[in-house]
């Protein structure tokens, strides 16, 4: 069985959603005949046609709009942001038209909207962001946030079958960082709204998503090696609902959390997550629920401000160390 | 303050207009009937504090929305339109009743929207007329997605939406005609120049003196008709649905109009020109000249004019007492439906205590 990247994975999900379901188009810039600014869609538009594969204006509102009405209609929609911090430019659509579109019309919307976000490959400002905490106040979104290939996989796939519509984040920096060896034949179908355990421990949780998991996890071995620590990590990977009984487990196991993600500090997850841990399970807890974040600035190009700005393994092995003692 | 012409396009001749026999003839007129007593209905319950929120009107504009709408394909699962606010004649044509839009207005449990959206921003999808949000513009993106929608599974069924000239200063206004350009959507743009958005003129809201040349810049068919004129609307859409439906991409359609209340009944309409409203309402009123038109070209006879307009007022007056007195709905249902699944939002943990 061939190792595959979490690009591929991710690749392989959308595929076979196309495949299996003629509902299911795509449509976003540059995705059909250039197959995609990172080559997630490399291939789709020879294999599916140009009705399926759709290049379109550089216009993100009508991609989200558009991909609202075929939804209405019966379509499965795959829309494309180029990099996700463009996915602001149909913030009016996703909340107002999309998001309340169930509630208030009784209007089914299974849309998907993905493309690649974070930090930590240098791609300024407007190349970098986590949108997450934007659509994370809205109530009517889904909003996933894969770490690894077997999850791109599996919540591409469970994302496109949605009733509901849903926000799919894929982290450029894991893109082909990451491989996995995923099994042939089998369908990976991850669950919305399950969080996974990244690694198990005895002494103190890390609970984080996205490229953090990873700095997370290296963290984890240091603090294993060097302070004999044993960490446990939860790896949300859905957002929004957000898994509370895996939140709240891991709190009455270890009883010390820290929270961290690579979006700024203000307004960001980890504060909804301090805030429901506090509300469900405040005498669990031996310490302050410490935050690991990116500091509240725009996104910096230079390597040096950049590093500096978000959080790095050795933040994470710091907050963790100051946690265990408390 | 600028003056605004009337456009004349009256027909000359009294034969019948292209396609539309005098069962039609009347059946419009029934439209147009129904509207504006519908209206004055919801005027009279806004007045006894029955309409909750605010009350729009659609006065001197409803030939417009009758006119377009009637050229569309009716019945369960054809064409689809999406109304504005002042779109309530649309609506009626495309098979709403006039009990949901009294239980929309007044919030009632069992209004389409169980009381959780107001006035005409309701939907039935198979009757075919999607309700608009209230930021405007948006509608034109979606409808390019479901008229896309028909041009991907070969179906021959048009999408028309409808926006104000003060909505074609939105970008998803322009995004998503650009977009419907580019698919060849077969979608029909509905361009209502009343000359009023809120309190600004159009003079303010753009330098053109059509929207037909905003429309033409992104290469779509456009053209401008006296939109009081039910006939001439209906021909020039009659037209472009059928053009659309071949296949021959976005077609948009200026009806220039006039906006003779304000933006919501609350409003006291102080910025517009007093003799401008008058005029529209002495020289232009679309039901009027309407009326004109079908006795003066023998068309019809005022008795059976009289006849709809008294079938009109009893449809409404029973649909009043049939809801009036409805309950609004009971608080815990606005809990269920944000999402497919979980199936209801958490109840706020004080309200267990």
């Amino acid at each position: 069985m061939p190792e595959v990247t979490f690009l591929e994975a991710l690749r392989q999900g959308l595929w076979e959603e196309m495949e299996r379901d003629d509902r299911v188009f795509m449509l976003g810039e540059d995705i059909g005949a250039y197959g995609g600014a990172f080559k997630v869609t490399d291939g789709f538009q020879k294999k599916f046609g140009e009705a399926r594969v759709i290049d379109t204006p550089i216009s993100e509102a009508a991609i989200v709009g558009a991909a609202a009405g075929a939804a209405h209609m019966g379509m499965r929609p795959v829309a494309e942001m180029q990099f996700i911090d463009f996915i602001s430019c149909a913030y009016d659509m996703l909340t107002n038209y999309v998001a309340t579109a169930r509630y208030r019309a009784g209007l089914s919307t299974p849309i998907v909207v993905r493309g690649p976000c974070g930090g930590y490959v240098r791609g300024g400002p407007f190349h970098s962001q986590n949108p997450e905490a934007a659509f994370f106040h809205t109530p009517g979104l889904k909003i996933v946030y894969p770490s690894t290939a077997r999850d791109a996989k599996g919540l591409i796939k469970a994302s496109i079958r949605d009733e509901d519509p849903v926000i799919y984040l894929e982290h450029k920096w894991l893109y082909r960082r990451i491989k996995e060896t995923l099994p042939e034949g089998e369908e990976i179908l991850t669950p919305i709204g399950e969080a996974r355990l990244a690694r198990e421990g005895q002494d103190l949780s890390i609970i984080t998503y996205g490229a953090t998991v990873w700095k997370a996890l290296e963290a984890a071995d240091q603090l294993a090696k060097e302070d004999g620590l044993s960490v446990e990590i939860v790896d949300l990977r859905t957002l929004l609902p957000l898994d509370d009984a895996a939140i709240m487990a891991t709190v009455k196991k270890t009883n010390k959390v820290l929270i961290v993600h690579e979006d700024t500090r203000t307004g960001g997850l980890a504060g909804e997550i301090a805030a429901r841990i506090n509300e469900q399970a405040f005498e669990w807890l031996d310490g302050p629920i410490a935050r690991v974040t990116a500091h509240d600035v725009p996104l910096p190009y230079a390597p040096t401000l950049e590093d500096f700005v978000l959080p790095q393994s050795e933040d994470i092995v710091k907050a963790a160390r100051w946690l265990a003692k408390y | 303050m600028p003056s605004h012409s009337v456009p004349d396009t009256r027909p000359e001749t009294p034969a019948l207009p292209a396609e539309l026999e005098r069962p039609q003839l009347l059946e419009l007129y029934r439209y147009l009937r129904l509207t504006r007593t519908l209206e004055e209905r919801l005027v009279a319950l806004y007045r006894q504090s029955k309409v909750i929120g605010g009350l729009f009107r659609s006065l001197g504009q409803e030939g417009e929305s009758v006119g377009s709408a009637y050229a569309l394909e009716r019945g369960r699962h054809r064409d689809v339109l999406s109304p504005l606010i002042r779109n309530l004649g649309s609506m009626l044509v495309m098979g709403a009743k006039p009990i949901e839009i009294l239980r929309q207005y007044m919030a009632k449990a069992e209004s389409p929207t169980h009381g959780r959206e107001l006035n005409l921003h309701f939907n039935d999808l198979e009757r075919g007329y999607l309700g608009q949000i209230s930021h405007l513009g948006d509608m034109v993106p979606v409808m390019a997605g479901i008229t896309l929608t028909f041009k991907m599974r070969g179906e021959p069924r048009v999408g028309l939406v409808y926006v104000g000239d003060g909505a074609t200063s939105t970008g998803a206004f322009h995004e998503g005609l650009n977009f419907a350009a580019v698919q060849r959507c077969p979608l029909v743009v509905i361009g209502e120049f009343n000359h009023w958005a809120y309190t600004t003129p159009s003079e303010k809201q753009f330098v053109v003196k059509d929207l037909a040349e905003k429309a033409k810049g992104y290469g779509v068919h456009a053209v401008t008709v006296d939109g009081n004129d039910v006939i001439a609307v209906h021909t020039a859409t009659k037209h472009a649905v059928e053009r659309a439906r071949r296949g021959k991409g976005v077609h948009f359609i200026e009806v220039k109009t006039y906006r003779r209340k304000g933006h919501a009944e609350h409003d006291d309409q102080s910025y517009q020109p007093k003799d401008e409203i008058e005029r529209w309402a002495r020289d232009n009123d679309p039901v009027d000249r309407f009326i004109k038109q079908l006795v003066e070209n023998g068309w019809a006879e005022e008795s059976e004019l009289a006849d709809i307009d008294r079938a009109a007022k009893e449809e409404i007056d029973q649909a009043t007492d049939a809801c009036v007195n409805e309950p609004l709905p009971p608080p815990e249902t606005a809990l269920p439906g944000v999402y497919a699944h979980p199936a209801a939002a958490e109840r706020l943990w004080v309200r267990g205590l």
